[in-house]
Order: C-alpha cells, then structure tokens, then sequence
C-alpha cells in the first residue's frame, strides 16, 4: 500500500473559492484524525496561503488558478498551495511579518503581513519555493497522545 | 457560509454584532460597514464578534484598522464575546495586548 493518499484540486484564484478549500481542508484533515483545534489551525493556514494567491499571484486581466495539493499521512498532513503567477521574495517579505509588539504603539500597527506569521506558528513545518510561481508547502503532524490512542485502537 | 454585520445604538454605544465567516471573500462588505461608521468624540463601540465562527489576518487586518481609526477619531472600540479560537488569533498575534478584548464569558450585550 502507498505511504499516503494525495488529493489535488485546482480552482480559479477568486476570493469565493476560499471557503470552499477550507471546508475540503477540514474534511481531509479529520480523515487524518486532527482534533478540533488542529482542524481549525489547518483552515486558516490554507486559508493565507489561498488567500496570498489571490491577491498577488495574477494581474487583474489574467484568469489565473491554484492548486491545492494534499498528502495524507498516518500521521501528518501535507499541504501544498501553487500558482504560476508572480513570485515574491520569501526572505524579504519573511523580515517584515510577525506578532505585533505593545511597544510599538497603537498608530504603528500594520494592518497585513499577518498571514505568513499565522502559517507558520500555526503549522509545524512551512517552505516556500520562489522558482517561478510561488509554491508553499507545508506540514501539520497530529499531535502525540492521539496517535498512541489511535495506535491501541488498532492493536486491541 | 456567509457574514453579517448589524448596528444599534443604545445609551450613547453603538453595539454592532457580527455573524458568520470572515476571510477574503466577506472581508470587503465588512470593511465597507466599518468605514461607514461614524464616529463621534467620546464614542463607545462594542462590537459583538460570538456569532464569528472563522477567521483569519484579513479579519484581523480590518478590525486592526478600524481600531486605529476609532482612537484618531477620539472613540473608544471594544471587542467582545471573543470564542477561545478567535481569543487564541489575538493571542498568538500580539494583537490581545494593544487592543481591548473579551472573551465570551463577559458578553455585555446579548443579542
């Protein structure tokens, strides 16, 4: 048997197509056996990554797509979100995300670059391929304790 | 899957409850419904986010604006009714401390 089963979906880079890989997302991660909170963390990382396509990867006039694929493990799963648009610098754009610190103030707040922090805080392993298109890649493990449980399961 | 955002005053607040999913798609009509708010000096906004059952940075990006522009404009904004998943977003963001948040064990104004 293959070690994981890959699911890919490719739809136009339009905001009301979001959802709809959010919603795919939480499916196949309970099918992995995410628990509630992981689910939630796996949709609002597909979510940035959808989103970042969106907005920045095509230029009005282009009709561009994005593909989503995805690689359920026992244990993990792994997203990966492509266009063939512009790339971005990740380094560059990497230095100016980040929490927001209470010492800079109320005026200074930025009001974007949130999402690649969220991807990464909230999924354990995220990569970016700037060759081309973008290509962001990322992994979410479920957690310990419910993997043993799943373990027994099977072997009582 | 959709949002929505209405508005009412009571005592000199303004109360606005917010329902639904907020992301890219539903983020303009929301960012649209907040610009239109007028804000006077002295102004108390509390707005209502416990029916918000998704959210990501364009949801946090809007609220992070329409925050500064309340305090430009001599308001005060207040968010509440905040699930442990959304508390958990302005957490890990940095966002719970510079703005004011509560949970959804002390909602003001129910609906």
């Amino acid at each position: 048997m293959k070690e994981f089963d890959y699911i890919e979906i490719r739809v136009p880079a339009k905001p009301q197509f979001v959802s709809v890989i959010r919603l795919t997302v939480s499916g196949l991660a309970s099918r992995v056996g995410f628990n509630y909170d992981d689910i939630e963390d796996l949709k609002i990382a597909a979510s940035e990554a959808v989103t970042n396509v969106v907005h920045h990867a095509y230029k009005d006039e282009e009709e561009g797509e994005i593909v989503i694929g995805c690689a359920l493990y026992e244990n993990k799963l792994e997203m990966m979100i492509a266009d063939y648009g512009n790339s971005f610098n990740f380094e560059e754009i990497k230095s100016k995300v980040g929490p927001y610190h209470p010492e800079e103030g109320i005026a200074g707040l930025r009001e974007g670059g949130l999402g690649l922090y969220l991807m990464e805080t909230l999924m354990d392993e995220v990569m970016i391929n700037n060759d081309g298109g973008v290509t962001v890649f990322m992994t979410k493990y479920v957690a310990r304790e419910q993997v043993e449980k799943n373990v027994e399961r099977i072997t009582t | 899957m959709d949002m929505s955002i209405h508005f009412k005053e009571l005592d000199n607040k303004l109360y606005g409850f917010i329902e639904g999913e907020i992301d890219t798609y539903t983020a303009s009509r929301l960012r649209e419904e907040l610009e239109a708010v007028k804000i006077t000096e002295g102004l108390e906004i509390v707005l209502n986010l416990s029916q918000v059952n998704y959210m990501d940075s364009t949801g946090l990006g809007i609220f992070v604006a329409f925050y500064k522009r309340t305090l430009r404009e001599y308001g005060k904004v207040k968010l509440v009714g905040l699930s442990n998943r959304l508390q958990r977003l302005f957490e890990i963001t940095g966002l719970s401390d510079l703005m004011d948040i509560e949970t959804d064990k002390k909602v003001e104004l129910r609906k």
